[in-house]
């Protein structure tokens, strides 16, 4: 039995549909990702398994047992603000005790797991300091003591890395990933971040407009997206406009204008005649000399249009010979040059039979 | 450490130079009208009642006409000490009644639609449009027939009305900056309504609370029209006491002596609850 099962749940905000039939079963010890863009519906759901919404119509199933009306107070589900909300008037040790303190917990038992869950997060030092004396990664772990401290089926974690900056919010993702495998608590955290959705989660939950889009690991959702909003939310992609010309057992043969045949690709669900888009990722696009392209299939003549240099890879865009333009990577594996393809140049790009995914319009 | 130092003196002289113009202003207006005032009572409490009112000359026929007649006057009559201490009485009672009535009004208006606000805090205010004056005698007309005129209940209701905008302003300016996420992580942490609000609201409200009492306490000490207008020949406080030296019985010293041992007790209390209310770290 799942942990949680979210069944059929809807909630409207006046016209806008927030949440338009949600279904979706977390399991116990997931780390569970909602991800989309803002105003996708994810924070809704989060406020809902809360019990700080209620929804219109469905149902939630914690353990079995029906949320609905059981107020936030009662439920055995915590959350991580954005914000962090760590009371300002109380010490870092009152914060991560007042749980407890509200559960009744006598005494020494507060005293014992305070300095467990303060020694958890690496604070034990700063116990007697006010949030306000503390930096932003410190509030962090503070809020996830006070939130973990009394063990709860589930912790929801609201955009908690949103406020913190780039290293940190790395350094942060890591010691994350090592909490939750350490507590064996259930997270469910949402996030715009499809990096933080796919470093951190053991399954990601795509949502759009209300609606989940896919629900998978994070290699099935990056490696083989339904649609093409999941394509275009995780990751960067290249869509190539083509058509179905043949279905066979393992793979399809698409048709796209003006280049010619494109084999090799996957999809669930493709028929003959069939229009879409093959979803190509960038770094499943080599690209090599003009002439020098060794695959005997699926290899373009293309031009070098424009390169972006990042450190670590400098990304190309290649026009093919009929106008589509593609995204391509190159590990900068020598220092110096910015690329190492100049503008104008002629170049042959391929791919390896199984890389693209075909998504149907 | 040393970084913030060095950033703060980053601004160098010109730095400093704004700090001290901006200051300035505010320094002039405490001095000319707080301390020189207060300086001038305390010269006036040791000098002798001119004998047609004001104050007799300081120097006469070549010695000094300076004594602490006045403070063993007030230390010798008991009658002075009683009156001072009802006065607190009053100030305490009235401030208490206050933060009863404003707090759920300021609390009301702080959760209200945000469209709404301005509004209630405008009719929280609208009573100062008309005149204070005219305001206490609509209550002997309200008291009047209820046989409740001339009474310290009348004393006290007055005081009450009056001042309980003083209450409910700071009140709201405190509890409308409450971030609404502390308590629905207090509620999300197992926290009932009446605890969030032990809890959370309450401690948080702490400032509003000290400010808005001493925006009561302070006046009240001092007010006389309400005693005189609403209460008995039993209610008078303080405020009159002073009042009647300088305009009825003419002893200027003694009221200068009486409004400066009401200003030292005022900084004594507000001392003592500064230290009272002073941020703590205790151990959970």
């Amino acid at each position: 039995m799942a942990l949680l099962e979210i069944r059929n749940v809807s909630r409207r905000f006046g016209d806008l549909k927030a949440l338009d039939d949600v279904s979706l079963s977390i399991e116990a010890g997931e780390f569970f990702t909602l991800v989309g863009p803002s105003g996708c519906g994810k924070t809704t759901l989060l406020r809902i398994i809360a019990g700080f919404d209620e929804p219109d119509g469905g149902e939630l199933l914690l353990d079995g047992r029906p949320l609905a009306g059981i107020p936030p107070e009662k439920r055995p589900v915590h959350t991580v603000f954005q914000s962090y909300a760590l009371f300002p008037h109380l010490t870092v040790a009152q914060n991560v005790a007042f749980p407890l303190e509200m559960a009744g917990t006598g005494h020494a038992e507060i005293r014992r797991r305070l300095d467990e869950a303060l020694g958890l997060v690496d604070l034990a030092d700063k116990a007697r300091q006010f949030p306000h004396e503390l930096s932003g990664g410190q509030k962090q772990r503070v809020a996830l003591a006070r939130s973990l401290i009394n063990k709860p089926r589930l912790l929801l974690l609201d955009e908690p890395l949103a406020a913190l900056d780039a290293k940190l919010r790395e350094q942060i993702q890591g010691e994350l990933i090592a909490l939750q495998r350490e507590v064996g608590i259930t997270f469910v955290f949402v996030t715009h971040s499809q990096q933080e959705a796919l470093a951190l989660s053991h399954r990601i939950a795509v949502m759009n407009k209300g609606r989940l889009e896919q629900i998978g690991a994070p290699q099935e959702i990056y490696g083989y997206p339904r649609n093409r909003f999941v394509a275009d939310f995780i990751g960067t992609v290249n869509l190539l406009p083509v058509e179905v010309r043949e279905v066979t057992a393992d793979h399809l043969r698409l048709f796209a204008a003006g280049l010619g045949e494109i084999v090799g690709a996957l999809a669930v669900d493709a028929r003959p005649g069939q229009r879409g888009a093959l979803a190509l990722r960038p770094e499943q696009i080599r690209i090599v000399a003009r002439g020098e392209a060794r695959a005997l299939e699926n290899h373009f003549h293309g031009v070098v249009r424009d390169h972006l240099y990042l450190g670590d890879v400098t990304v190309y865009k290649i026009a093919l010979d009929n106008g589509v333009v593609l995204e391509a990577l190159l590990a900068n594996s020598l220092p110096g040059p910015a690329s190492f393809l100049e503008r104008g140049e002629a170049v042959d790009v391929d791919w390896r039979l199984g890389a693209g995914v075909f998504l149907h319009d | 450490m040393t970084e913030r130092r060095s950033a703060r003196h980053a601004g160098g002289p010109g730095e400093s130079l704004t700090r001290w113009l901006v200051s300035l202003p505010p320094t002039l207006f405490l001095l000319v009208f707080f301390l020189a005032p207060a300086l001038l009572m305390l010269g006036a409490s040791f000098r002798e009642p001119g004998d047609f009112g004001g104050l007799a000359p300081a120097r006469q026929d070549g010695q000094w006409n300076l004594s602490l007649e006045t403070y063993r006057f007030f230390f010798g009559d008991w009658i002075y000490g009683e009156i001072f201490l009802r006065s607190f009485l009053v100030a305490a009672t009235t401030t208490l009644l206050c933060l009863v009535l404003a707090y759920p009004l300021a609390l009301a208006i702080a959760r209200s639609a945000k469209r709404h606000r301005d509004l209630l805090v405008l009719l929280v205010i609208l009573p100062f449009a008309s005149n204070f004056l005219i305001r206490i005698y609509a209550w002997i007309i309200v008291l009047g027939p209820a046989d409740l005129l001339y009474s310290p209940f009348a004393v006290i209701a007055g005081m009450v009305y009056v001042h309980l905008p003083f209450m409910i302003l700071p009140l709201y300016t405190n509890l409308e900056k409450h971030d609404p996420a502390l308590l629905e992580a207090a509620q999300d942490l197992g926290a009932g309504t009446w605890t969030r609000f032990r809890r959370i609201t309450l401690p948080l409200s702490l400032p509003g609370i000290w400010a808005g009492s001493a925006l009561v306490f302070i006046p009240v000490l001092g007010m006389f029209a309400i005693p005189e207008l609403l209460g008995g020949t039993g209610d008078i406080l303080v405020g009159n006491l002073i009042k009647e030296q300088f305009l009825e019985s003419r002893d200027w010293p003694l009221g200068a002596t009486l409004s400066i041992l009401l200003t030292i007790a005022v900084l004594l209390l507000a001392g003592i609850s500064a230290w009272a209310g002073r941020p703590r770290r205790s151990s959970p």
